[in-house]
């Protein structure tokens, strides 16, 4: 297990200043865009309420569109698997290409397989995994995991990329151009969906109704491999699962407008039935969901559509770089998911927050988002999984603040420390000094000013 | 067994059932007006748009654009120059294609998408393996946005469906746009006039 939390993981990341005023930037750079197509909807409210009722609906009727998602899809030919966990997921997955004999597999995006750890676990199986969408092959070279759902290797330089690509795909070296690039990995992976026989696909959304699911991509790739591969193995968490499918059409509106910008992904398909020869499995899988639907105050976080809009706009995301997150699903919805996984792991987590609120106010189904992190923050504080220098600190602060007599006498000596010794609070052993000046301090506190101006 | 005990814990956690919000509907925009949305959001998303009073004017358009090396594929019984499959093939006989065209159910002005169903594609996977992709989109047949375009789709049965919006594209190297990642290169709409 991880035990490095996120304050160490993200100092490595601010060691390069420039690097995270460049991450911080362009991650702004899509919020705006984001703000623009958002904008550019007049009914885009009606959008997000509706979306966030549909999912209420989802969640309260689970049980009931689970039953007729999974009668309705084996109607459809398609064979159907559960899974309670991560090892069980894994596991049929090996099994049904172990039964084919096949030991090669091309994969499209798909963040539950990350949170199964299915790659490390394939291979340690005998089985070549190759991600292909070029963000996910580009941290695949790299050994690294995604650090965001939607933009996998969006904390990379170009350069960099281009000497992944000189090392593992051929290229000159020293080319960095996006063009070159892209276009090396188009026919390095065409090669890869001509010559798997089996193709792994997430699922953006099932449709209860009708037994089918759908996949948006910009690339193409999941219908790359999916359509070239005897075998199509679609993996999805059982919240993703929608009543109907018109209601497709309120959410395909919000999902790409949310995670960059555009009107709607390349290509969004609708996989119903497996065509002629092919085999086509969906794999439900729960890992965790059903404990957090027993969570009244942490359900809404089932809502989520995997917008990537939350990361986007954090400022706390924005200069930490998601790997600091230590988990899947970085940024703010992934730090109050990720507990319900291991409070104790991820205990840090809802603490990597400004609790300013910008995630829910972007959140295209409505999640609390920022609530629910200051509720996992009590959550975890009385189960006692903070560390030590927290609670002595939360121990100081409520001796402090529970007094009104305490609480002037700090407020005084803050206030001439840093006048007239401000070398004991501008080192290192202040946490708040970190990447940031002190501010001045005032002349008096605000009773003092009120006493004099009443 | 996971499938009984999935279910099991569902039903016990789940919380009282909130009721699905009525559908949603939005004011159309002129006919005029919705064609010219549809043209100027694909335009904007990097497909181009070619106005046509017959498919025969695709016959010049191919022409003029290839070689008669090119392999050039079409289901469109209009089109008589070109190879016609049968679907039974092995998809990855598809991999030298470097032009293919379709006919389409409809399209949506919010976002340039158009809907295609397997029974127009031939084969799934020909809209993407395709060099160049290139779709028959009647004017008539442009919804303002999604919620109309669901109503099409509703009651529509397929095996497989997508909507493809402009080519294939991605932006995960620095965030720099480029067009053709996996599928194809370029798309073309012959929004077809009456």
């Amino acid at each position: 297990m991880n035990s490095i939390k996120h304050p160490e993981l993200s100092t490595i990341f601010n060691e390069d200043e420039e690097r995270v005023n460049w991450h911080d930037d362009t991650l702004w750079w899509i919020r705006a865009k984001r703000d623009k197509a958002a904008h550019g909807i007049s009914e885009w409210e009606i959008l997000r309420e509706t979306a966030s009722q549909i999912k209420d609906n989802v969640l309260s009727n689970l049980h009931q569109y689970l039953i007729d998602f999974e009668a309705k899809a084996q109607a459809n030919g398609i064979v159907v698997h559960w899974a309670a966990n991560a090892e069980e997921h894994n596991k049929i997955v090996l099994s049904l290409l172990q039964k084919k004999d096949i030991h090669q597999m091309v994969k499209s995006k798909s963040m539950l397989t990350e949170e199964c750890h299915l790659n490390e676990y394939l291979e340690k199986n005998g089985i070549d995994v190759i991600d292909s969408d070029l963000g996910e092959r580009i941290v695949q070279l790299a050994k690294e995991p995604p650090s965001h759902i939607v933009l996998p290797c969006i904390h990379k330089k170009k350069e960099e990329i281009g000497q992944l690509f000189h090392e593992h795909l051929g290229t000159e070296f020293g080319i960095s151009d996006p063009q070159i690039l892209t276009e090396t990995a188009r026919l390095h992976l065409r090669e890869t969906f001509l010559t798997r026989r089996s193709a792994l696909t997430g699922v953006n959304f099932a449709i209860a109704e009708t037994g089918e699911f759908v996949v948006c991509t910009n690339e193409g790739n999941a219908d790359m491999g999916a359509h070239l591969a005897d075998i199509h193995i679609a993996s999805m968490g059982i919240e993703k699962l929608i009543p109907k499918k018109k209601h497709l059409s309120v959410f395909l509106r919000l999902l790409t407008r949310s995670a960059t910008g555009q009107p709607i992904t390349t290509y969004s398909s609708h996989f119903k039935k497996p065509r002629k020869g092919q085999e086509m499995h969906i794999i439900l899988v729960d890992n965790g969901r059903t404990v957090q639907l027993g969570r009244a105050d942490f359900r809404n976080s089932l809502k989520c559509i995997r917008c990537g809009a939350c990361m986007n706009t954090c400022p706390v995301y924005r200069r930490s770089g998601g790997h600091s997150y230590h988990n899947a699903i970085a940024g703010p919805i992934g730090a109050i998911l990720a507990p319900n996984l291991d409070m104790k792991e991820y205990a840090d987590l809802p603490f990597a927050s400004t609790l300013c609120g910008s995630c829910t106010n972007v959140c295209p189904v409505k999640i609390d988002i920022h609530d629910q992190l200051y509720k996992w923050r009590q959550v975890i504080v009385k189960e006692g999984n903070t560390t030590a220098a927290k609670t002595m600190a939360m121990k100081v602060m409520d001796f402090t603040l529970s007094s009104p007599t305490r609480y002037k006498l700090a407020g005084k000596i803050g206030r001439w420390t840093i006048k007239h010794a401000p070398f004991t609070v501008n080192n290192k052993l202040n946490l708040w000094f970190k990447n940031r000046e002190m501010p001045e301090a005032p002349k008096e506190s605000f009773s003092e000013w009120f006493k004099k101006n009443k | 067994m996971s499938r009984a005990q999935i279910l099991a814990a569902v039903l016990n956690n789940q919380p009282l059932e909130t009721l699905l919000p009525a559908d949603l509907e939005f004011d159309s925009p002129s006919k005029d007006l919705v064609i010219e949305k549809f043209v100027e959001t694909i335009t904007m998303i990097g497909g181009q748009v070619i106005k046509i009073k017959s498919l025969q004017d695709i016959e010049n358009y191919i022409s003029e654009n290839y070689l008669p090396e090119n392999r050039i594929l079409s289901q469109l019984t209009e089109l008589t120059n070109y190879y016609k499959f049968s679907g039974d093939e092995s998809p990855h006989e598809l991999e030298n294609t470097d032009f293919a065209v379709f006919n389409t159910h409809f399209a949506v002005a919010e976002n340039g998408a158009v809907w295609i169903t397997e029974d127009q594609m031939g084969h799934r996977v020909l809209p993407f393996i395709t060099q160049h992709l290139a779709m028959v989109v009647k004017a008539e047949n442009i919804v303002a946005n999604m919620h109309q375009a669901y109503k099409i789709i509703e009651n529509q049965d397929y095996g497989f469906g997508t909507f493809i919006a402009g080519p294939s594209k991605t932006a995960d190297i620095e965030q720099s746009l480029v067009l053709g990642a996996h599928g194809a290169r370029s798309m073309t709409i012959f929004l077809l006039e009456n």
